[in-house]
């Protein structure tokens, strides 16, 4: 069958999609959590403060099972109460603010299998984005991955998240230019 | 001087002319939207121009997230009961199954709408356009698809509203749609139409789909079997996911 075509995420899903404790995967309190932060830029190198980025991820243990409570709803009064505190989903959903910022808070992935490399799956949105675009965010350049492997440095840099003073791991995404992100297509 | 409506219809008469003759020469049909399409100026700086790269599908790719009854409240399918009162505008119910390429239904999946209200106002703070907002509707909703695949919402139709991208620029009335298939590469958001919009022809994000077919899976079907006597009028509208479909994995699941 032939699929129903994309369209823009527009600018106004902000009331919409975003929930409580969206980006926050992890368990408050919990020792490992990791917080990964940056930001998204348009071609002309300015933030782009109405994008909506979702995260999808193994658990510490590699599980790929994945846990309901995402975007967890009160069923007396209809309010968002966020995540249970407790089970980790693997799913985070993020807006970035209005200088283009964005950060989750969560549990390093596991290996999926022997000798896979630990990534986590992002998917953007964005007004005047009218195909989502996927992307990985990897903690080491590993030449075990074959997606790494398969690019020239420079390009297989932008995938890669890099420790900051402080403990963050930052990536930014460039949605176009000289840094421009790797994006993927699953065929 | 800011661009007129006559400008981008011609732009997109040029693409659309463009594109067919490509597809003449033998390339195949576009399914999808183009990245870089000018019309809609916000994809100028907002589009990749390096090529995506094609990646063997992985496994946290064919996987996806989980969403359960603790994530959707019973209500939250119908957008007129979200008020204390009656919202004002045409009241419709929604309904249609969401596939996968092979027509296999996307089961148990989350399908989440927002729109403007009757008037063409979203419930935004960026929304400034001088239409009224409806104190009794927010319009937002969500529910999770059944064992065939099938969503359906009770809600109201959607004015077109005014924005920013040209001289005169109107939206033709639509709903937002976001869905999660059973692989997070089937991930898709997309816009409902109405059918026999006049506005059709003169949009860029509906035209950025370059062909005709393809346009034509975007917009609902007016359905009489699906009208509730003395309340709603009744659409359908499928929706069919792209990408690689997990449905293979399931078994160990
Ligand atoms: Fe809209």
């Amino acid at each position: 069958m032939k699929p129903t075509p994309s369209q823009t995420v527009g600018p106004f899903f902000g009331y919409a999609l975003p929930q409580a404790g969206g980006g926050d995967l992890a368990p408050a309190g919990h020792p490992d959590a990791v917080v990964i932060r940056g930001f998204v830029y348009d071609g002309a190198g300015d933030p782009v403060p109405d994008a909506l980025l979702e995260f999808w991820q193994a658990d510490p243990s590699g599980g790929l099972d994945g846990q309901p409570g995402s975007m967890r709803r009160d069923h007396v009064n209809g309010s968002f109460p966020g995540r249970d505190g407790v089970r980790f989903t693997g799913f985070a959903r993020v807006a970035t603010d209005a200088d283009g910022h964005w950060a989750i808070r969560t549990l390093p992935p596991g290996a999926t299998g022997p000798g896979r490399v630990p990534y986590i799956s992002v998917c953007v949105f964005a007004r005047g984005l009218l195909r989502h675009l996927y992307t990985r965010i990897y903690f080491e350049d590993s030449a075990a991955d074959p997606l790494l492997a398969s690019l020239e440095p420079g390009r297989r840099a932008t995938l890669v998240a890099v420790a900051e003073p402080g403990g963050a791991h930052r990536i930014d995404i460039h949605l176009q230019g000289d840094r421009e992100t790797v994006f993927l297509e699953f065929r | 001087m800011p661009d007129t409506q006559a400008d981008i219809d011609r732009e997109i008469a040029d693409i659309s002319t463009a594109v067919a003759k490509a597809v003449a020469g033998g390339e195949p049909e576009p399914e999808q939207p183009l990245r870089d399409y000018k019309p809609y100026r916000s994809t100028v700086l907002r589009h990749p121009h390096q090529p995506l790269i094609l990646t063997e599908q992985a496994d946290t790719e064919l996987r996806g997230p989980v969403f359960g009854v603790t994530d959707v409240t019973e209500l939250d399918r119908d957008l007129t009961r979200h008020g204390l009162g009656e919202p004002l505008g045409e009241r419709i119910t929604l309904t249609g199954r969401v596939l996968d390429r092979d027509g296999r239904p996307v089961r148990r999946q989350l399908v989440e709408v927002w729109q403007a209200n009757a008037a063409g106002r979203y419930a935004h703070h960026r929304d400034q356009h001088p239409a009224p907002l409806d104190p009794n509707f927010t319009g937002t909703g969500r529910c999770l698809t059944d064992d065939e695949g099938r969503y359906s919402f009770t809600t109201i139709k959607p004015g077109a509203y005014p924005w920013r991208n040209h001289l005169n620029a109107w939206r033709p009335a639509h709903i937002h749609f976001s869905i999660f298939g059973t692989a997070f590469a089937q991930r898709l958001v997309t816009q409902m139409y109405f059918p026999n919009d006049p506005l059709f022809r003169h949009d860029p994000i509906f035209n950025s789909v370059p062909s005709e077919a393809a346009r034509q899976r975007m917009i609902a079907t007016y359905d009489h079997d699906l009208s509730s006597p003395e309340l709603s009028l009744g659409y359908r509208w499928d929706i069919v996911l792209d990408g690689p479909s997990a449905t293979w994995m399931e078994e160990g699941r």
